[in-house]
């Protein structure tokens, strides 16, 4: 069996106590539980949530499948097979002295990274792209010194015109 | 119509066909009681919560209609847990309905304050904190609905004291809005055909039956479908009683203590027809040894079963009553003569190295299973708690009865019997019940032999007493060295108790007394406890070592009692 990193994207009606619910099952279940993101979907009153987990075939179905026995939870979606836009915010404190600052600008410049804050000892970067080109800035950053970073894990959203059909696993009730 | 929450509750209730509820009261259900007399629901005052819990999940056992249990908040929502737990594990369908603390404290560490729903949020199909009362409605409305339909199970509602004494217009809706709750309905026609097929080409099949028989009430179809095809049937502990034992094709339970031609059954099966069962490890032994040459269709409402402990080659998602008459058409009428004599060999193997018989002259707890069998026949519903008890009941009491063993299964949890039982009768009148358990479980809810006095309940209780947490010991004899730590039990005289709280008791310690012991307790009206001094250390034989494949059984040593 392949151990795989899978995508899902849930829908869940936005009520006290439902984040709760989902994590708690994750931990319960002794799912390997890699990044969660959730905040507000298109729909007033349904949050969407990105959850990248850890493991083989047989698991990930698991974890859909008990997500979407959650009575709130509305649609749980794997798009890991399925064409679709991915993206991670970042935000990154480098130390920079006089001598290093220019060089780290240039850097996030490549990455097409925004400076959102300039300290007298350090510079902060804004990033957003897929996890592979924010490791890849965390690493040319890393020889500076980070100072603090805040990851937002994935968001996912599927590309227009990619069918609904396909070996992405729609839930199966 | 205005009412107020505790009115609203009980409204509700009476509109859901609640009869009867098994509580306890408290400070923050002080409202909920005060409005309980003015509804005609009956409730009985339990001793302890986790007893009104079990009360719950036995009536809604022996009647397939969901259960109602009521507590306080803080202490009398936590002693829930463990009742709440047990009904979760089994899919029994249970509303709990526990006050809390007013809105304003919640989260204040106010006397009495527990987060029950978030305590129980694993332990329940779903659950509700209420602390809005136009919300109290639609909330218990749901709380039905999803505790009795898909995979029955326990939903708990938390109501906040001050939404109980608050007052709103009542208006119960008519139907639930739940997006993200659905009962599987998919078409499963082409699933059916295939299911069909695969039946029509096995040698030796075998059906287990699990509690989702009993759940979907799809008895009579499991035993058209045995019949015709001539597949013998294997069931779960709580799948017992959804083929009668006395049927022919009815191998009884199998698993880690099941009889060892069910246990052969399985291993030599090439297709295994899994209706309605989760593939428990206690039925499995390790999953990947299970049934080597087997095929596996696995039907269950609940998708999240599917593939969860064992691969299947074929799986339907849904109802048992849909799919076994669709089914029963497409199957071909088999003998399998073949199959169905091996296995009657295995049987009269395990019928030789039955203790019974042998010549017995002590008291062996088989054997007290068994009249109590003989003396009624089997027309009774037994409540069975958990260990060596409830493994000597599953073997030898001969279930016939449709629902006829109610028996905690997935969680095992000691104490169920006695409190379960009050339900069962509660909601069974006119029958007889009895209460199998041993000397450890039967203290940890003794106390509510003052509810069956209260209720003026005629159960039979029967206590098979060695003086051990019994199956602790044996598993302690068998692997650990026979070093009994821990399970020598103290017990008290069963049946002083017994009388001291009103109810006639006998103490039993010769073969002999045993059928007039059973018999006085029959000719009693009312309630009757027998406390049976058993051989002490008798053990549950077959016996699959965990770990083992169910293959290797540890069977009775031939030419000994032990």
């Amino acid at each position: 069996m392949t151990h795989t990193r899978h995508t899902l994207i849930a829908l869940m009606e936005d009520k006290p106590g439902v984040l709760n619910r989902v994590s708690s099952l994750f931990r319960r279940r002794n799912y390997n539980i890699e990044s969660l993101s959730v905040g507000h979907s298109e729909t007033p009153g349904i949050s969407r949530m990105t959850v990248v987990v850890n493991g083989d075939d047989r698991v990930v179905q698991q974890v859909v499948k008990q997500l979407s026995k959650l009575i709130n939870v509305t649609h749980v979606q794997d798009v890991s097979n399925r064409p679709t836009v991915v993206r991670e915010l970042a935000l990154i404190k480098v130390r920079a002295s006089h001598g290093t600052r220019s060089e780290i600008m240039e850097l996030a410049n490549v990455f097409r990274a925004k400076i959102v804050d300039v300290g007298a000892t350090s510079l902060t970067i804004e990033i957003t792209g897929t996890e592979t080109k924010v490791n890849s800035l965390v690493r040319l950053l890393q020889p500076f010194g980070i100072e603090e970073m805040a990851r937002t894990g994935r968001v996912a959203m599927v590309r227009d015109g990619a069918s609904d059909e396909g070996p992405g696993t729609e839930t199966p009730f | 119509m205005k009412l107020t929450g505790a009115q609203m509750v009980w409204e509700s209730l009476v509109r859901e066909g609640v009869t009867t509820v098994f509580g306890i009261s408290g400070g923050a259900v002080i409202h909920l009681y005060h409005a309980l007399p003015e509804y005609p629901i009956h409730h009985v005052l339990m001793r302890h919560e986790q007893a009104a819990a079990h009360a719950a999940d036995g009536y809604a056992r022996a009647t397939g209609r969901v259960g109602v249990c009521m507590a306080t908040s803080g202490p009398g929502a936590t002693n829930l847990v463990t009742g709440l737990a047990t009904a979760y594990m089994d899919s029994s369908p249970v509303v709990a309905i526990t006050g809390q603390v007013a809105t304003p404290l919640i989260g204040t560490d106010a006397f009495q304050e527990v987060d029950i729903t978030g305590i129980t949020l694993p332990i329940t199909k779903h659950n509700y904190l209420v602390t809005d009362i136009h919300e109290l409605p639609t909330v218990i409305r749901e709380a039905f609905y999803i505790a009795r339909t898909g995979r029955p199970g326990p939903v708990l509602i938390d109501i906040a004291r001050d939404v109980q004494a608050a007052q709103a217009e009542y208006v119960y809706p008519e139907e639930v809005y739940l997006p993200g709750y659905q009962i599987p309905q998919e078409d499963c026609q082409s699933h059916v055909q295939e299911m069909a097929r695969l039946i029509n080409e096995a040698q030796r099949p075998v059906i287990i039956a699990g509690h989702g028989v009993i759940l979907a009430g799809a008895e009579d179809a499991l035993l058209s479908l045995a019949e015709k095809a001539q597949i013998p049937v294997v069931t779960t502990l709580l799948g017992i009683s959804s083929l009668p034992e006395t049927h022919p094709l009815c191998l009884g339970m199998a698993g880690m203590h099941g009889e060892a031609y069910a246990n052969l059954a399985l291993c030599e099966a090439d297709l295994i027809v899994a209706l309605g069962s989760r593939f428990d490890d206690r039925l499995t032994g390790p999953a990947k040894h299970f049934a080597p040459q087997a095929r596996i269709i696995h039907v269950d409402i609940d998708a999240a079963e599917i593939e969860k402990n064992v691969r299947a080659d074929l799986a339907i998602v849904g109802d048992l009553r849909d799919i076994l008459p669709a089914l029963i058409s497409l199957v071909e009428e088999r003998d399998h003569t073949d199959w169905l004599s091996r296995i009657r060999e295995w049987r009269k193997e395990s019928a030789e190295r039955d203790i019974l018989a042998q010549e017995l002259d002590e008291l062996f707890p088989q054997y007290v299973i068994r009249q109590i069998w003989h003396a009624t026949q089997g027309n009774i519903t037994v409540v069975s708690d958990v260990g060596q008890n409830q493994m000597w009941e599953a073997q030898y009491f001969i279930h016939h009865r449709r629902r006829g063993l109610i028996s905690s299964g997935g969680l095992g949890t000691m104490g169920f019997a006695l409190p379960a039982a009050i339900g069962v009768q509660m909601a069974l009148p006119h029958e007889q019940v009895w209460v199998t358990a041993g000397d450890g479980g039967f203290q940890m809810n003794i106390q509510e032999l003052a509810t069956v006095v209260q209720e003026k309940l005629p159960l039979k209780i029967a206590i098979l007493n060695n003086g051990y947490l019994g199956m602790v010991r044996q598993w302690q004899q068998f692997f650990f060295e026979g070093r009994y730590s821990g399970t020598p039990l103290l017990g008290p005289d069963f049946a002083r108790v017994a009388e001291a709280y009103g109810i006639p008791g006998l103490t039993v310690r010769e073969r002999s007394e045993v059928m007039p012991a059973i018999e006085r307790a029959l000719a009693t009206d009312g309630p009757f406890l027998m406390d049976f001094r058993i051989v002490q250390e008798e053990n549950v034989y077959p016996m699959v070592a965990p770990g083992s494949s169910i293959q290797q059984m540890i069977r009775r040593p031939l030419h000994s009692k032990r």
